[in-house]
């Protein structure tokens, strides 16, 4: 009895050895054996030759699955997995076929770590995530020592590209703000401004903050300015009530459409009428389930992506998201499907394969990334500078009756 | 002073929502003795049960409220048979983490059941808002039907439990639930229905809250139980007119402080309010001794 017992505690611990070697190195083991052997310098291949002899790529994709942000992690596993059969259907990148797995972190930067090591575990060679910012800046800060090349659909914060491997599809907030307060200064929408916005939360924050250093370059006045908080976010009628006794002839709205809807059913009930303004988190307010669209008549937002766009790319992905996933993809999902497409080309431009390792892949996605240009539907020409951030116009859009027509 | 008065007129708004929720944490508290943390989340279900029936079923309002008042009935005698029951001997803490847990498995599952994206909520108040000095200030519908459903349930709970039998049963379970076992009083079958009337009030709170507020998620409950919770504890936990009171004071109290101090320090205005109220006045503005067993 003993015996068996030692022999089978042997059994696993060269099992558990085996498995640490190879994830450690974190290259692919289901390469063929050869391949796998002169990979990686330095690595001791436990290639025990029982995984399948197709290479593949293997991207990663992490996000908020269940909890308050799931909306969000869902949007971009989902957009990402549209990208990857599209991919796939079409013969993969450089002729090889990628596997996609995803992972939950619950928008929380310890478990977003945790996500990351298991999608390592898993052979993760590309990560396209984490979807929001402050899981986005833990993984990146673990992810670097990999040198593992990241591109985040969403992360906005500025500090999620802090490092090398990092990249981001989305505008960083300030970039938001900035572009909005342009936008509105160029367009003469209106002199006197008031702003909404959640003072819990980095985005909002961050947006409005750029937002109003902007704002006095384009000779915008702020009347008035108002926060909320992730604790009380029921009633904003008092808010509501100070902007419109200061005479705002627009209201900057710099959060999530969840908010805004009740900011905007609020307004009408006591008869509060600027021009409402909002930013990418405003995007899917049209889809709210049983939502009466005629209050969001008028509202502009500045996005990148808006789903009711008529351009064959827009079209094609839309129609693709619906028939997987029965809903109506908002931005997350749009910049998700995008990054799996620059990784393709940046991957294509460097001719690479997926025998290399993640430090190699790494290297050399992020040399590609320097000069690459891409036209994607959140945006056309994107480019990105030394800091890892995206170069890119934003589109306005403003809502007529119940869709999105385009404000130019 | 018309901008006061109208900041005034939003906080009864806010609190008579808070009211009616704090009823149902109160009545639970003050008969079974233990923090129904779950009270929120029933809430949530409650709303979904009223937005199904109403959208999706087509149903008239009134067979839609009592449609949502008997799910969530059946759901808080499930839940207090299921994971409470288990534990009436064990100390309060047990009970305490429990519900929290079936918080969060209630917020999960309806996460599963109607995933993350929030669903535009239509008022069951047919009421048009009510327009005063010129057209200066509203009072919306529900705001109005919501102070008067609280009122209503108020002086039925206080009637129910001060002149029936199981009103009665409940007064001696809180009192004292082994003398209550001895005079012949059934201490489950009370505290079973003390949770049925909890969950009932729930729904009602629930549909009020989405009524008012149109945005329901599975998160909904969460954060205006915890609100509703600090104001049945302001108004003095265990006391029903107390749970009213301690309501409309926190929603007028946290729209004041939006509209003079900072939207941004609302809350913690708020709560360092209720910190000096509570250590002039430990037991709550209500919370006499008399008041404390309901």
């Amino acid at each position: 009895m003993k015996k068996i017992l030692s022999v089978l505690l042997a059994g696993t611990m060269a099992a558990t050895l085996a498995a640490c070697g190879s994830s450690s190195t974190g290259s692919t083991s289901t390469g063929s054996t050869s391949a796998a052997t002169t990979a990686a310098a330095g690595e001791t291949s436990a290639d025990s030759g029982s995984a399948s002899s197709d290479l593949t790529w293997k991207i990663g994709s992490q996000g908020p699955l269940t909890g308050g942000a799931a909306l969000y992690g869902e949007a971009v596993v989902n957009g990402a997995k549209v990208a990857v059969d599209e991919i796939n259907e079409a013969g993969g990148i450089n002729g090889y076929k990628i596997e996609f797995k995803t992972a939950d972190d619950e928008h929380d930067q310890e478990k977003a770590v945790n996500a990351y090591n298991s999608l390592k575990d898993w052979g993760m060679q590309v990560l396209v995530g984490p979807t929001t910012s402050s899981p986005t800046m833990a993984v990146a800060s673990e992810a670097v020592n990999d040198n593992m090349f990241m591109i985040t659909p969403s992360g906005s914060a500025v500090d999620c590209t802090a490092t090398a491997n990092a990249y981001r599809v989305c505008f960083s907030d300030p970039a938001q703000g900035t572009k909005s307060a342009q936008y509105i200064g160029q367009h003469k929408l209106a002199t006197k401004v008031a702003v909404l916005y959640d003072s819990s939360d980095v985005y909002s924050s961050g947006i409005y903050e750029a937002f109003a250093k902007e704002a006095a370059n384009q000779g915008i006045e702020i009347v008035d300015t108002e926060q909320f908080t992730a604790d009380s976010k029921t009633d904003f009628s008092t808010q509501l009530q100070k902007m419109q006794a200061a005479g705002a002839e627009l209201a900057f709205l710099p959060f999530y459409y969840t908010e805004a809807a009740l900011v905007l059913t609020q307004a009408n009930t006591m008869g509060f009428k600027p021009i409402f303004f909002g930013v990418d988190g405003m995007d899917g307010i049209l889809g709210l389930d049983n939502f009466d669209t005629s209050l969001a008549e008028g509202l502009m937002l500045l996005t990148p992506f808006a789903a009711d766009a008529t351009d064959d790319a827009t079209v094609n992905f839309v129609t693709r998201y619906k028939d997987a996933f029965g809903s109506t993809p908002i931005q997350f999902a749009a910049d998700a499907y995008d990054a799996v497409y620059i990784v393709k080309k940046a991957a294509e431009a460097a001719n690479l394969t997926p025998d290399k390792s993640v430090d190699e892949i790494g290297t050399a996605l992020e040399e590609q990334l320097k000069s690459l240009s891409y036209d994607g539907i959140t945006g056309a020409g994107m480019t990105w500078n030394e800091g890892g951030d995206v170069d890119k116009e934003p589109k306005a859009v403003v809502i007529k009756d119940g869709a999105y027509v385009s404000a130019e | 002073m018309m901008s006061f008065i109208s900041y005034l007129l939003n906080g009864l708004s806010l609190g008579s929502v808070y009211a009616i929720i704090a009823l149902g944490y109160t009545m639970v508290y003050g008969i079974a003795k233990m923090l129904n943390f779950a009270h929120g989340d029933i809430l949530m279900v409650g709303g979904y049960a009223a937005f199904i029936a109403l959208n999706s079923l087509g149903l008239p309002v009134p067979v839609a409220v009592l449609v949502s008042m008997v799910v969530c009935t059946l759901l808080g005698i499930s839940i207090e048979k299921i994971a409470y029951k288990p534990l009436r001997k064990a100390n309060s803490l047990s009970v305490l983490i429990t519900a929290i847990g079936v918080s969060y498995l209630l917020q999960n599952l309806a996460q599963l059941i109607f995933t993350a994206n929030p669903k535009s909520f239509t008022s069951f108040v047919g009421i048009e808002p009510i327009k005063l000095a010129g057209g200066q200030l509203t009072v919306s519908g529900e705001t109005v039907v919501t102070i008067v459903t609280c009122v209503i349930i108020v002086v039925c709970l206080v009637t129910f439990i001060n002149k029936t039998k199981a009103g009665q049963a409940m007064l001696a379970v809180s009192e004292d639930k082994g003398a209550a076992t001895l005079m012949g009083v059934d201490v489950n079958g009370t505290i079973s229905l003390t949770f049925a009337i909890g969950s009932a009030l729930a729904a009602i709170g629930g549909i009020l809250l989405c009524s008012a507020y149109p945005t329901l998620t599975p998160t909904t409950g969460a954060m205006p139980g915890i609100k509703a919770f600090v104001a049945a504890v302001l108004g003095g936990i265990g006391s029903i007119p107390g749970a009213f009171i301690g309501g409309i004071i926190l929603g007028v109290l946290e729209n004041l402080a939006k509209a003079y101090i900072s939207s941004k320090l609302s809350d913690a205005i708020v709560f360092s309010v209720l910190i000096i109220v509570l250590l002039v006045k430990p037991t709550g503005i209500l919370g006499k001794k008399i008041m404390e067993k309901v």
